[in-house]
């Protein structure tokens, strides 16, 4: 057990909120904690689950009206866990009350292939049941025909361990014909993916539980409109729907007390890298990122000063540096204002012992891998970026491509049919943005060692060192012209 | 490769049925993945031609939907593979923990480079993306099965001298004797668990509820109609200022 002394950091927010009672978030006690099993310290399956408290009278929930359970969701203000942040009960409410002779189906994203994050396979491994009840009460506040899991073909204890709970389930009659008793028929069945990170995408996701190759389609049509086989779906994170039957049974207002204003609730966060203690635990959302790395994760590897930067959310959000690291809260509204995004919550630590341009070029070549090569920005432009960011590894680059390099990411963000190409470009531009003296010190020592020779380079005439404000600045005076 | 003739054992076919009934009848094409794991596990980790037309035969799909399955997914091996498939996680949260070096280590140790199969057989060595265990770094998985996480390179070489004896060692955290995800140095939340069976009276929670949704109907059908009290009372003095003026 690590002792953990208070530290005094003055003013802790930098976004003040008018009518949050609370100053402070952060120290989450253990009666308020939902996944008590994290560690594995008591049976995952039937019997440890019962007595923690899952499967409990579900069938007072699901005599419930639909709409109470939605609105509880609404009211308890729960966003999306698996990165995107999007208010869930909004998106629940968005499948057809009615249906038009196609069934609903819920599908549970459990394709954690997101680097950093590690959060899934913890409910999964230890607690499934409670992802069981989550589906069956949001299935039923859908009016969804059945439920499939989605889990990544690498977590092949997971998806064992997964399989026998869902037969202990339907053995004691909670899920199945009528569930709990209820008269609601309801089915969840484990679909095992095959090692595809672009299957963690919601139509790419559908695509592959089709059978074909996990190419995401084109959004509109909407899942909620055209999903699943042709039919109404909703596909969503093993977080956001395993926290539910805790929001409908303790109420929406007991979630909606942890946390700031449009961030309430629990999260599950995995802290990794260059700390001393790397772990999963379950914290309470705002908390400031340097306590939480401070008191969960036993601080960061010779001390706090030594930290270069935090990627907050997994490996698609830019990185922040120390500065920033200092002040900012874990939460989705925070971490937008700093220029970064919750994402995952997956936290890697970088401290001044690594490159930072290997690390990035790393994940730069995850994305180039892992891209599924349908649309051109994406199968272009992650190999280029690569390509570029191995120049900048060992400093054989100008100033200039400092620009291209980041010219390039802003034409894959936003012109690909899903999100990795975001992805893929975030990391990058975070790095120019962040860490440009650092591409900059690279590329002088190199050219100290390789003195250049008569070859003309058609890009040395351009910007100066540090001045790529300016290069900037000329950008956007030609598209004034325009106007 | 055409002529290796590939079929499903009588058990594996029990399997199969287990997996189609999980579909809709008329969308048999997502059994595609399953089906292509079972072939594979049941080929000793090689994905033949054979194996695929086999399974696009049981699908009632073209062949060439199966390929396009295969060849896109990275879980399946099209090229033969050793006895103990060692797939090491280099994605960034393992490279900052060392994943070199246990990749360096199993590259001396056998005497191959990543990609590549030792002479007898027995390991492969390949370098795959985030296998999820991120908190856990270093890690690896031995084929698609077990993983074994918080790898030094002396535990690497030891593991690898167990695996040709024809040993087995236990999967999880290697070092430290950690449970699972909490942290190295001891754990800093759940240090007391108290089971919670309890539930909030929800028929009650339903009655506050629907109480709140009449009275929210009734505010808005008030403001409705002192909107049209409003307005019916100005059009009277309007009507009635004209005639005045008339």
């Amino acid at each position: 057990i690590i002792k953990w002394r208070p530290i005094s950091y003055g003013r802790l927010f930098a976004t003040i909120t008018p009518d949050s009672k609370k100053q402070h978030h952060g120290g989450l006690s253990d009666q308020d904690r939902i996944f008590t099993n994290l560690y594995c310290d008591q049976d995952p399956f039937i019997n440890g689950a019962l007595k923690r408290g899952d499967w409990h009278r579900t069938k007072d929930i699901l005599c419930c009206p639909q709409e109470f359970i939605l609105d509880e969701i609404k009211k308890s203000g729960l966003r999306g866990r698996g990165g995107a942040g999007f208010a869930s009960g909004v998106k629940y409410s968005f499948m057809p009350k009615k249906s038009d002779g196609r069934p609903s189906y819920l599908v549970v994203n459990a394709d954690e292939s997101e680097p950093a994050t590690c959060k899934d396979r913890e409910i999964i491994r230890h607690d499934p049941h409670k992802l069981l009840e989550g589906a069956l009460i949001v299935g039923y506040a859908m009016r969804a025909k059945a439920a499939y899991i989605y889990i990544r073909g690498e977590f092949w204890d997971e998806a064992n361990r997964l399989n026998k709970a869902i037969d202990e389930a339907d053995e004691k009659g909670v899920i199945g014909k009528t569930s709990c008793g209820s008269g609601f028929p309801f089915d969840i069945y484990v679909h095992s993916g095959a090692g595809a990170y672009i299957c963690g995408e919601e139509t790419a996701l559908l695509e592959s539980i089709e059978g074909k190759t996990g190419k995401p389609r084109m959004k509109p049509p909407f899942p909620a409109g055209i999903g699943l086989y042709g039919c109404p779906t909703t596909v969503t994170n093993v977080e956001t729907v395993a926290v539910c039957p805790s929001i409908l049974k303790r109420g929406g207002n007991w979630f909606a007390s942890f946390g700031r204003v449009n961030n309430r609730g629990v999260k599950l966060y995995c802290i990794s890298g260059h700390v001393n203690n790397p772990c999963t635990v379950e914290e309470e959302m705002s908390i400031p990122l340097r306590e939480l790395v401070e008191r969960h994760a036993g601080g960061v590897r010779g001390g706090w000063d030594n930290l270069l930067g935090i990627i907050p959310g997994g490996s698609s959000t830019p990185i922040i540096p120390k500065s920033v690291c200092d002040t900012v809260l874990m939460d989705f509204d925070d971490l937008k204002d700093a220029g970064t995004s919750l994402g995952t919550a997956g936290v890697i630590v970088l401290d001044k012992s690594t490159d930072v341009i290997d690390d990035i070029l790393r994940l730069a070549k995850f994305y180039r891998h892992e891209s599924c090569g349908q649309c051109t920005p994406c199968r272009e432009g992650t190999g280029w970026m690569e390509d570029m960011l191995e120049r900048f590894k060992i400093g054989n680059a100008d100033y200039a491509e400092i620009d291209m390099l980041y010219q390039l990411s802003k034409q894959i963000e936003g012109h690909t049919i899903c999100a990795l190409g975001d992805a893929a470009a975030w990391p990058v531009q975070g790095l120019i943005k962040n860490f440009r003296h650092v591409m900059e010190e690279r590329i002088d020592k190199y050219k100290a060692e390789h003195p250049v020779t008569n070859v003309p380079r058609v890009l040395s005439h351009l910007p100066k060192k540090g001045s790529h404000q300016i290069y900037l600045l000329n950008q956007r005076k030609q598209f004034h012209n325009y106007e | 490769n055409d002529d290796t003739y590939f079929e499903f054992t009588p058990d594996n076919y029990k399997d199969i049925d287990k997996i189609l009934k999980k579909y809709p009848k008329n969308y048999k094409q997502s059994g595609t993945i399953p089906l292509l794991m079972l072939a594979q596990k049941q080929n000793n980790n090689f994905l033949t031609l054979a194996a695929m037309n086999k399974v696009a035969k049981i699908l009632e799909v073209p062949p060439i939907s199966v390929y396009e399955v295969a060849s896109f997914y990275a879980m399946f091996n099209r090229t033969k593979v050793g006895k103990y498939h060692l797939q090491i996680c280099g994605t960034t949260p393992c490279q900052l923990c060392g994943a070199k070096d246990i990749m360096k280590a199993c590259e001396d140790h056998l005497h191959i480079k990543m990609g590549q199969t030792t002479a007898d057989g027995l390991f492969t060595l390949e370098e795959v993306e985030c296998l999820g265990a991120c908190v856990n770094a270093p890690m690896l998985q031995v084929n698609n099965e077990w993983v074994y996480e918080d790898l030094t390179p002396e535990i690497m070489k030891s593991m690898i001298d167990t695996w040709k004896k024809g040993g087995t060692i236990k999967p999880g955290p290697q070092k430290g004797g950690r449970k699972n995800s909490e942290g190295p140095l001891g754990r800093t939340t759940l240090l007391k668990i108290e089971p919670r069976v309890k539930i909030r009276d929800m028929p009650e929670a339903v009655k506050n509820w629907e109480d709140e949704i009449k009275k929210k109907a009734n505010e808005a059908a008030e403001k409705k109609k002192k909107a049209e009290d409003d307005a019916r009372r100005k059009a009277e003095e309007r009507i009635q200022n004209l005639k005045k003026v008339e």
